[in-house]
């Protein structure tokens, strides 16, 4: 029997395209804060350890785990610093709980994605230098290639895509927290400029800034704690070949295999019966489609229509991306799974007002680290 | 090790090799650039800065007087509460002389060697410092626990960066 584990308190700041104002020290310290108050704990006494998310060229620092301590209440304390999402922290975090040495565990992700002003640039230094490097442009490509594939394989249209983006931008209308809420029409994305065919601007996300922290604590803390600890019922990773060449272009096949492994470890037999809210991955509009496929939530070539019939609308069968999702919120690079995983624990606590999924227990939170990349990460959380 | 002369197998490679293409290479030259937001406590800081001035910030529970300033106090993890002055005075509570450049390049024959020192600043709180570098010293007069002031660039010069000042130099006490 595997221990229970639960997220006892979240703290986040609001997630917008610049946030001028505050260093992101003091960015991390605004969510850390709540997070702290809100699971009623002492970071300098209660937290026992400490695992933030940051990526060297993302922060503009070499070796930025070292920057991470004093925002989170960890100086002198032990902390480590995964260079991936959120969620790969917050699994860590888990994982840390399960051994029995650790009773509460913090973890943080933050983005000043506006703070990178070569951001292009950036993420074409992800690409293999050998072999891509020579022959890149702008990096979106690879996920024009990728949708293209998609549309092909399973005959999803663009249409259905740009649905996509019409729901997210139209649910983030009733997210405080979200930064790129719109009513738009099908029309406005197919029409918006050709970025890199067939994707437009208005199917990528906008890159945006803001911090998440959370508490985690074992069963018996997290009962102490709070009336509502959400617990962590199952959790899956997974990542693929970084190669452009012989990666598996129409599927996600890192997404399918991270959830056949959460989904054993959560019992759950029928995804599509059984959860009650989804928060996945839509950094670019094909992706929330593909996604779903890949999450088994429908066959491949489905989700197109689940789109087409409200299924996955908040008032549907199977909502997503309730908070608006990465299009309608904001494109958080490392946080980005901490912005999935906030929003299904708001939900399950049913602290959501006008976009609250009815009867929320069991929720999915999913987060993929963009391009050029192959890694999938998945939280199954329930009441 | 013995002294003996090891015969490796193979070539050895030289940067000639590599400059007359007899090897193949492949090049990339990243151009990543940041413009990080000041925030609230750095903000003010270099604004003083420009003003000839050092400002920190107070923790009321620790009382700890903290350059440079911060909003929040690290050890407490609370706000912190306000801004002080300080002098643009201290002593020096380490030390190093540099002899290499940061390439490790050594220093030409003549050339004053780089000293940077950890200088904790009259008014802000034991143990709180500005990283800086020593200048109108003898390298081997250089002591920890010595008293030294900031050299200033004229305000004209200033731009609100930790370079307004040029360095710190020992006070001669009479």
């Amino acid at each position: 029997m595997i221990k229970k584990v639960a997220i006892v308190g979240v703290g986040y700041t609001n997630f917008r395209s610049t946030t001028p104002d505050l260093s992101y020290r003091e960015l991390t310290y605004e969510a850390a804060t709540k997070a702290y108050e809100e699971a009623g704990v002492d970071p300098r006494k209660d937290i026992d350890s400490f695992v933030s998310t940051a990526e060297d060229f993302f922060e503009g620092y070499s070796i930025a785990d070292e920057y991470c301590p004093d925002q989170l209440g960890a100086v002198l304390k032990p902390v480590n610093t995964i260079a991936g999402d959120f969620l790969q922290s917050l699994i860590t975090a888990y994982m840390m709980i399960l051994t029995g040495r650790l009773n509460i565990v913090a973890v943080q992700a933050m983005s000043k994605a506006s703070n990178m002003t070569t951001l292009g640039e950036l993420e074409l230094f992800a690409f293999d230098p050998v072999f891509n490097r020579p022959l890149a442009e702008n990096p979106h490509f690879v996920a024009g290639l990728e949708m293209n594939r998609y549309l092909h394989d399973t005959k999803t249209t663009r249409e259905q895509c740009a649905k996509v983006v019409v729901k997210n931008k139209k649910n983030a209308l009733n997210n405080p927290y979200a930064g790129h809420g719109a009513k738009i029409t099908v029309e406005d994305v197919l029409n918006s400029k050709i970025i890199s065919y067939p994707l437009t601007h208005l199917d990528i996300s906008p890159a945006s800034d803001g911090a998440v922290v959370m508490v985690l604590a074992s069963e018996e803390i997290a009962k102490k704690l709070t009336r509502k600890p959400i617990w962590i019922r199952g959790v899956g990773w997974c990542s693929d070949t970084f190669s452009l060449e012989s990666r598996d272009w129409g599927e996600s096949t890192s997404t399918r295999l991270a959830a056949e492994m959460a989904y054993k470890m959560a019992d759950i037999d029928n995804p599509k019966k059984e959860i009650d809210v989804v928060e996945l991955s839509d950094i670019y509009s094909y992706k929330e489609l593909q996604h779903l496929e890949a999450l088994k939530f429908c066959n491949k070539g489905e989700a197109g229509k689940m789109i087409d019939n409200g299924i996955t609308e908040i008032g549907g069968e199977l909502p997503v991306n309730p908070s608006g999702g990465s299009l309608g919120v904001g494109h958080l690079y490392e946080c980005s799974g901490a912005q999935k995983t906030l929003e299904i624990v708001l939900q399950l606590r049913g602290e959501v007002g006008k976009r609250q999924v009815k009867n929320a227990n069991i929720g999915l939170a999913h987060s993929w680290r963009g391009v050029p990349t192959t890694t999938s990460v998945i939280a199954i959380l329930g009441n | 090790m013995n002294n003996k002369k090891l015969n490796f197998k193979g070539t050895a490679l030289r940067s000639s090799d590599i400059k007359e293409k007899k090897v193949l290479t492949t090049s990339w030259k990243p151009s990543l650039q940041y413009a990080w937001d000041d925030g609230v406590a750095i903000g003010r800081y270099l604004k003083e800065l420009k003003n000839g001035k050092i400002i920190a910030r107070k923790c009321k529970k620790c009382g700890r007087i903290m350059i440079p300033p911060r909003m929040f106090c690290e050890l407490c993890f609370r706000p912190t509460d306000e801004w002080v002055y300080v002098k643009d005075t201290g002593i020096i509570n380490t030390f190093s002389i540099s002899y290499v450049h940061w390439d490790a390049r050594r220093i030409k024959e003549g050339e004053k060697p780089f000293i940077p020192a950890v200088i904790e600043i009259d008014g802000a709180s034991e143990g709180m410092g500005i990283l800086h570098v020593l200048g109108e010293v003898d390298p081997e007069d250089v002591k920890s626990g010595m008293r030294v002031k900031a050299v200033w660039k004229s305000p004209e010069e200033r731009i609100g960066a930790i370079t307004d000042i040029k360095y710190f130099k020992p006070i001669i006490e009479r």
